[in-house]
């Protein structure tokens, strides 16, 4: 299925008719780094107008899928029917005890759909946001999506992630007998669709930073290719013929070249394809297993995985291949190495003790943190805040699902996306 | 679970099925036929004499062939948790690869590496192609010449055994040698 890119109009910044009073108390804000942060009673009634309700459920199930949000139950809402041209009775709101409120209207107009809202601050009676997004009817979700950013990033600071999408491996069938179709969602979970037939495995997607481009690894008796895919125009094309399996695909963060790995005669070495003009570069070259390359998001640095000391353990070089070190020290095996979008942190999986963990560390290997146990977790993706990864999570029985867990390790969720999956890959934040 | 047997036990089941196939076409065989005498005349009824049961009919796989190999050599060698050195118990087998592609120089193979699932999937995908080419190296050492063989890693993705826990990963980390060509046909 074809992404199609839509515009959305943005229009300035709602603004009240009457004077804004200055605030009676600090103005409310949700601290995304505190590890007991208390979820933020904030209540959103169904928006006013068509498609009302479903986009403030679709809002609602955003901030509460962050942690950092508790929308209140819609049947205890006192007021009803607002109108965010006018202001609420917040005596009611604060009734059940809500600290934000954020309300909507719905307008269809020459065909598209126009989305007021305003979001609130109950006890300072104050407004906090007001804006205002223009879209065809159909497109809604992102509607909603792009409301959700806008308030988590009013009340956190920190930019939001939800109106984005997730390239993952969808799986079905035994363990003997899986298959594997690539496929694309919403972050939620919702449109999921397919982009592979399932008669081949797949592995492995990744997005582009800046471009509506994935890049993934199919693996046939033949042999293993990996393709470049353009999902706003169709266009797939293979990367190339290599001497031996090619697989481990990513971007470099200005999407002009692509790192993978190549296992000639059995060794697997870390290469850099530059797109333009189609050249590799190798860019390790012992026989140890080198992998899973990631780029750091100044595209200076790259992080792997090798297992030159013995071990699978996670190294730093330069774009160029210069000056590789190790950085990760813990006991345990280190695989998957994912660099976060803001620079701060590299994620990984570890193994040890018998379970698999997700974790993060510095690009230094200080300050290691184990955010997630289970028989099988692996391969963290990066929202692009870095606040927030999702892996798949598979049992005994071979069943693997998505789940995200945030940086602090404290809100661990099931991605809403009910059947099986694995390899997930975030996009950034859609245009 | 359905247990996955070592190349001994194969071969026993193969030859009892294969027993058990001679039977099954015996009985399928129209019967001998006995001498009768012209209705008219008053003949002593012919007796019914207990016939010797058959020699049983031979169908053991015809030579060169994939039922040959997977059965009478032996298709897939184990390895060790992380490791794609060829085990001791592995090289007999190999050995009998060899020799048996030695002899029936027009069949090419696949050796599919794999690993079981205590790993992730790249790493696993890097390790799958250190077995499927240290098998290769042997092979090649033992008189196979490298062009008759290819090499591909299917990491955790293809696992023999749907168990998990150890006895099942051990079964799931191996090399499996597919024959691509050349073998002879029934």
């Amino acid at each position: 299925m074809r992404f199609m890119s839509l515009a959305f109009a943005f229009v300035a910044a709602l603004t009240l008719s009457f004077a804004l009073a200055p605030p009676a108390r600090a103005e409310i804000e949700v601290n995304v780094n505190r590890g007991d942060v208390q979820p933020l009673p904030i209540a959103i009634p169904p928006f006013g107008g068509p498609q009302g309700a479903d986009i403030a459920g679709v809002i609602s199930a955003n901030l509460q899928r962050s942690g950092l949000f508790r929308p209140l139950d819609p049947a205890s809402f006192v007021e009803h029917d607002l109108d965010p041209a006018v202001q609420p009775r917040f005596a009611l709101w604060k009734q059940i005890s809500a600290q934000a409120l954020l309300n909507g209207q719905v307008t269809a107009e020459n065909g598209q759909l126009r989305v007021a809202f305003r979001l609130w601050d109950v006890n300072a009676e104050q407004q906090l946001l007001g804006l205002e997004f223009t879209s065809t009817p159909d497109n809604w979700r992102r509607i909603a999506h792009k409301i959700s950013d806008a308030v988590y990033e009013r009340l956190t600071g920190e930019k939001g992630y939800f109106d984005t999408r997730v390239v993952f491996v969808a799986e079905s069938g035994g363990r003997t007998a899986k298959v594997k179709r690539l496929a694309i969602m919403d972050q939620d979970g919702a449109n999921p669709s397919y982009l592979t037939d399932g008669s081949f495995i797949v592995m492995t997607p990744r997005f582009s930073s800046n471009s509506q481009e994935i890049t993934y690894m199919a693996l046939r008796p033949e042999g293993s290719a990996v393709y470049l895919f353009n999902l706003e125009t169709g266009r797939r094309e293979s990367l190339g013929q290599f001497p031996g399996m090619v697989f481990a695909p990513r971007f470099s963060p200005d999407g002009s070249k692509v790192a993978f790995s190549v296992a000639h005669a059995g060794n697997s070495d870390v290469y850099v394809m530059d797109l333009h003009n189609r050249t590799s570069v190798r860019l390790t070259s012992d026989p140890a297993i080198d992998t899973s390359p990631s780029f750091s998001p100044d595209g200076r640095s790259i992080v792997f995985n090798s297992d030159r000391s013995g071990s699978p353990q996670l190294y730093v070089m330069g774009a160029d291949g210069s000056n590789p070190h190790r950085i990760s020290f813990g006991e345990g095996r280190y695989t998957t190495p994912v660099w976060s979008p803001t620079g701060e942190y590299i994620a990984f999986t570890k193994q040890t003790g018998g379970e698999f963990h997700i974790g993060v560390m510095k690009p230094d290997g200080s300050d290691e943190r184990i955010l997630t146990s289970s028989y099988l977790d692996e391969g963290p993706t990066w929202a692009p805040n870095g606040r927030v990864l999702m892996f798949a999570r598979e049992a005994a029985s071979g069943a693997s699902r998505l789940w995200t867990v945030d940086v602090t390790g404290r809100i661990l969720q099931p991605v809403p996306y009910p059947l099986g999956g694995s390899d997930p890959a975030w996009s950034p934040l859609l245009q | 679970m359905v247990p996955i047997p070592d190349r001994k036990t194969a071969l026993r089941i193969a030859l009892v099925a294969t027993a058990a196939a001679s039977l099954a076409a015996c009985a399928h065989r129209p019967k001998p036929s006995y001498p009768t005498t012209p209705p008219a005349a008053a003949a002593p009824a012919p007796r019914a004499e207990t016939a010797p049961p058959p020699a049983p009919v031979s169908q053991q796989a015809i030579p060169g062939s994939e039922q040959d190999f997977v059965i009478n050599v032996g298709d897939r060698v184990y390895f060790d948790f992380d490791k794609f050195q060829i085990r001791p118990d592995a090289q007999p087998i190999l050995d009998a690869q060899a020799a048996w592609l030695v002899k029936y120089p027009a069949v090419s193979v696949r050796i599919e590496g794999n690993c079981d699932e205590r790993g992730t999937r790249e790493y696993n995908l890097a390790l799958g192609a250190r077995r499927a080419n240290a098998v290769h190296d042997y092979l090649v050492a033992h008189g196979v010449s490298s062009g008759r063989i290819t090499t591909i890693s299917y990491g955790k993705e293809r696992p023999i055994d749907p168990g998990s826990g150890e006895e099942a990963d051990q079964h799931n980390r191996n090399a499996h040698t597919a024959i691509t060509g050349g073998a002879a046909s029934r």
